[in-house]
């Protein structure tokens, strides 16, 4: 027999990056398909899968559309995979500069509603959704020609009634806050944000190391644990004062000036929720607010980070009377990276530890079978 | 005889506090809910000196404050102001400016306690005996026989059956919980014993074998115990001395036979009246 | 951006950048001069999974130098999967930095689940890698709760669930990851290592570091320190039994070894086989049975 079973690792390991490879690559043998096969270009898949590439940006935690797509394509659309290899990345590069805290009322928006009131200053609007979209499949995609694929979008453009849209909208929440309705803005809003890449997090932690890990966090995760807090094991009973999706101006000091200067801009999905009122410390009654906000558009992810950042004020104010309230049972359960590397690591060898528990069973079992 | 703790001007108050808290309640105004900011003064200016191998009944009804004394002194509740000296044979021990450490270290080692709900003295997921040895190697008993033995010995002193000394506590009966609470609160022999309503809300022959079982072990070991209670019957059973209170502050303290025979504040009274 | 300045492998000198090593390094100082204590620290993501030693690996890359000799091992292997993979990754990333698989020439050694057989000297480091920091975690779920209980070291529950044990099955059940004190103080995991390896932490003559990468923590058991594997004084701590059925000592079926930690194979027929878990040792053993002169030269 030969000797220890997990001999020959380097090449095990080589040949399973060979197989995945040829996975990838199989198409181009032109088995599998009547047309010449072209590999996957980076631009299809940051503008045919947007919503993957939107995904790898949030839960990766970097802002590079074109690398989340890179990484969507050697993962074959693993996502998990993807937002792994993009943070990895990261790892890499040292930090240079921060931003100062960005004003999300200058956000060039796609889309923004509230369901909180039917008129709001500067008027709901709809944008891309599949909200009221009816979810047939669309058969006639499945052959889809380059032409009909190219007149649709100019079509579009060309049929697209002029809107006379502003560059940004006021906030749903100044006009509650105005009329007193919301608690006064905190006033650790100046301080500097806790920056999770940089520092552990050890508990009690600050709400802004709450919010920074939540809009890393993997979506599903996420909405998994805001779900809870929806059905019962929670009561934050949230109305959705505004949902924005749109293009945020980034701005960064000057590296010779020090002046800030606007260097860019990222989308992102932005949810504020109105919860439950309480009066604090005695004081008039008052709405309470939750936040969500991340990278990309993903407005399930922004809407479960929001009822969670104000569940989570919650539990750090009066203790976690459920999951969803409890700092520690929330933040440490929802990246993506962490959980996925932990539950794939169960498939490497146990063999010593193993070895060590059967070393003990049999021992227990021994005893048991001896007289007292 | 020696002094084992002396307590001064006790006060604990729920809530941001004004200047008008203290003349707007206590028992002549009825209430310990402050009208003008809406603090509770739970305890107040509570002072008594306690011997070593006295029983002092601490008696009063609900929302009299009777239990937050025992509570902070326990450690379970920080005060919000007076002081407390614990005389342990050669040493002071000032209670509430000693780090949480120190404070622990007391609670394990010289202080027992008896809730009233046993759930807050005993873990329900470990058994009887686990929960003795719990007590046991936090004063650093390591040797297994020894805690085995010991655990053993206490709860055949607090007459638990030996057979369910492996069981889990979740199982027992009240009576049998709270058997198992004393046995746990004594397995350190400690010299002061926090006992809070132990047998209320238990059958009439329940309590009074309990009680007995109290009175017994205060014989044998000589442990000085605060007994809290709204029980007239159990003040005159085990306290030598007590204090009544109401709404927070002390409205009476004496021997317990003089108050019972001749109580002075008109509430001690009624209260003895009733009771008769 | 340009991609393009990406898309080669012109990686950091071990593959962190230098302020992300630097920060291990200090954390490394702490969990030295607090021997068992947890040391937070922001722990990087790796190009590896979380539980593939991505903690061990930081520190790996944050301490060595061009000069260094690696090895790397799990499971005792130099030739396992993850080990293979990890050990690539140091050579890709670290250029001029060599590996080797022998215990004895390595400066460095980064090992899962293991801690050689050869006894290790004041000029070797060990880095284990830690999926699971802390040991209170079977009792206590909250990090704020076990952080003040580690640092009263107030152990009583742990110490109860080793009594239960025995209540329940006349044994100490902990199989490995048994826990231990260090220096009289912290008790901590010692990483999932059988019980075989614990004694080799007390009193080690070779740095024993500790890297938990998901769980952010970094400690260490610094050279000649106590290590103390929690038991009672009647019901001592003991290490697996490789005794058969007549009480006789196993030996490795490919060295013929009686004192190294044994792997179980069960062949194809059904019929089991015993041989070292320790894969360098069981070379080395073999070397000497057949070239016994060798050992005295």
């Amino acid at each position: 027999m030969s000797y220890v079973a997990i001999k020959g690792g380097g090449r095990a390991i080589a040949g399973a990056a060979a197989v995945t490879e040829f996975l990838r690559t199989e198409e181009g043998l032109g088995n599998t398909c009547t047309e010449p096969p072209e590999p996957l270009k980076i631009d299809a898949i940051l503008h045919q899968l947007r919503h993957l590439v939107d995904r790898v940006i949030s839960e990766g935690g970097v802002y590079h559309p074109k690398f989340a797509a890179l990484a969507v394509k050697q993962s074959l659309g693993d996502t998990l995979e993807a937002a792994f290899a993009l943070r990895a990345w990261r790892s890499t590069r040292p930090r240079l500069s921060a931003t100062p805290p960005l004003d999300t009322s200058r956000m060039r928006l796609i889309r923004r509603i509230s369901s909180a009131f039917k008129e709001i200053p500067g008027g709901q609007m709809l944008g891309p959704t599949p909200d009221y979209a009816l979810r047939l499949l669309r058969l006639d995609l499945m052959d889809e020609s380059p032409e009909a694929f190219r007149a649709i979008a100019r079509e579009w453009l060309e049929t697209c009634p002029d809107a006379q849209l502003p560059d940004s909208f006021p906030k749903v929440l100044d006009a509650l806050r105005a009329e007193d309705l919301l608690p006064p803005v905190s006033a650790t809003r100046q301080q500097a944000a806790f920056d999770i890449t940089r520092e552990p997090l050890v508990f009690p932690v600050p709400r802004s190391a709450a919010l920074a890990t939540m809009a890393r966090a993997e979506t599903g995760s996420l909405l998994g644990i805001a779900y809870s807090n929806m059905r019962g094991y929670g009561d934050v009973h949230p109305t959705v004062a505004e949902l924005r999706v749109g293009y945020l101006p980034v701005t960064l000091p000057h590296p010779v000036t020090g002046e800030f200067t606007e260097a860019g801009e990222v989308l992102i999905t932005e949810c504020e929720v109105v919860a439950m009122y309480e009066a604090e410390g005695g004081g008039k009654p008052v709405f309470t607010v939750g936040y969500g906000a991340c990278f990309g558009h993903n407005e399930v992810k922004a809407i479960s980070m929001a009822i969670l950042d104000r569940a989570l004020q919650k539990g750090m104010k009066d203790g976690p009377a459920n999951p969803s309230e409890d700092p520690e049972f929330v933040l440490l359960h929802v990246d993506g990276v962490d959980s996925m590397g932990f539950a794939s690591h169960y498939k490497m060898p146990h063999y010593v530890t193993f070895q060590s528990d059967l070393d003990r069973l049999r021992t227990t079992q021994q005893k048991s079978g001896e007289p007292a | 005889m020696n002094k084992i703790l002396e307590v001064r001007g006790l006060s604990k108050i729920y809530g941001p506090g004004c200047p008008q808290c203290l003349e707007s309640t206590g028992p002549e105004v009825d209430t310990n809910l402050c009208p003008h900011c809406g603090s509770v003064v739970a305890i107040h200016d509570v002072s008594f000196d306690l011997f070593e191998g006295e029983i002092l009944g601490v008696m009063g009804e609900s929302g009299s404050g009777k239990s937050t004394v025992v509570k902070a002194l326990y450690f379970d509740q920080a005060p919000s102001g007076g002081e407390a000296i614990f005389y342990d044979s050669d040493r002071q021990h000032d209670l509430f400016s000693l780090n949480a450490a120190q404070q622990r270290w007391l609670r394990n080692h010289r202080f027992g306690m008896v809730y009233q709900n046993p759930n807050l003295g005993l873990n329900f997921n470990i058994s009887a005996g686990g929960n003795i040895a719990e007590r046991l190697l936090m004063s650093d008993l390591m040797d297994y026989g020894a805690i085995r033995e010991r655990a053993k010995a206490l709860l055949a002193r607090t007459e638990v059956l030996l057979s369910r000394v492996d069981d889990l506590p979740k199982n027992f009966s009240g009576g049998m919980q709270q058997r198992v609470q004393i046995a746990k609160a004594l397995a350190t022999r400690p010299p002061l014993l926090f006992l809070d309503e132990v047998t209320t809300g238990l059958d009439l022959s329940v309590q009074a074998r309990i009680l007995d079982l109290i009175l017994e072990i205060q014989q044998e070991l000589k442990t000085a115990m605060v007994v809290v209670t709204h029980d007239l019957g159990v003040i005159r059973l085990l306290a030598g001395r007590a204090i009544v209170m109401k709404y927070g502050r002390v409205i009476e303290t004496g021997l317990t036979d003089q108050i019972l025979e001749d109580p002075q504040h008109a509430y001690t009274q009624r209260l003895v009246a009733s009771a008769l | 951006m340009n991609a393009m300045t990406h898309t080669t492998n012109a990686y950091n000198f071990g593959f962190l950048d230098e302020y992300a090593k630097k920060e291990v390094r200090r954390a490394v100082l702490k969990a030295i001069a607090i021997p068992g204590y947890q040391v937070p620290y922001a722990s990087r993501e790796m190009p590896m999974g979380r539980g593939f030693g991505t903690g061990g690996l930081q520190l790996t890359l944050s301490l060595i130098g061009p000069n260094e000799v690696v090895k790397v091992i799990d499971q005792g292997s130099d030739d396992s999967v993850n080990a293979v993979n990890l050990r690539q990754f140091i050579e890709m990333t670290c250029p001029g930095v060599s590996t080797t698989t022998k215990t004895a020439e390595c400066t460095l050694v980064q090992s899962r689940h293991r801690i050689p057989e050869l006894a290790l000297t004041a000029s070797q480091i060990i880095v284990l890698q830690v999926p699971y920091p802390d040991p209170l975690v079977v009792v206590e779920p909250s990090e704020d709760k076990r952080k003040t209980m580690h640092g009263e070291a107030d152990y009583s529950r742990l110490l109860v669930k080793l009594y239960e044990d025995i209540v329940k099955f006349d044994e100490i059940t902990i199989s490995h990851r048994y826990p231990t004190r260090i220096n009289g103080h912290y008790v901590i995991d010692p990483s999932p290592i059988p019980r075989w390896d614990v004694p080799k932490l007390n009193d080690s003559a070779a740095l024993v570091l500790f890297g938990a990468g998901r769980e952010k923590k970094i400690y260490a058991v610094p050279p000649h320190t106590r290590a103390e594997p929690l038991a009672f004084s009647d019901v001592p701590f003991r290490v697996e039994d490789f005794r058969d059925a007549a009480g006789r000592r196993r030996a490795c079926a490919r060295c013929g070894c009686t004192d190294s930690f044994l792997d179980e194979f069960v062949a194809d027929s059904g019929s089991k086989t015993w041989q070292c878990s320790d894969s360098d040792w069981c070379d080395e053993q073999l070397l000497r049975t057949e070239h016994p002169q060798g050992e005295l030269a």
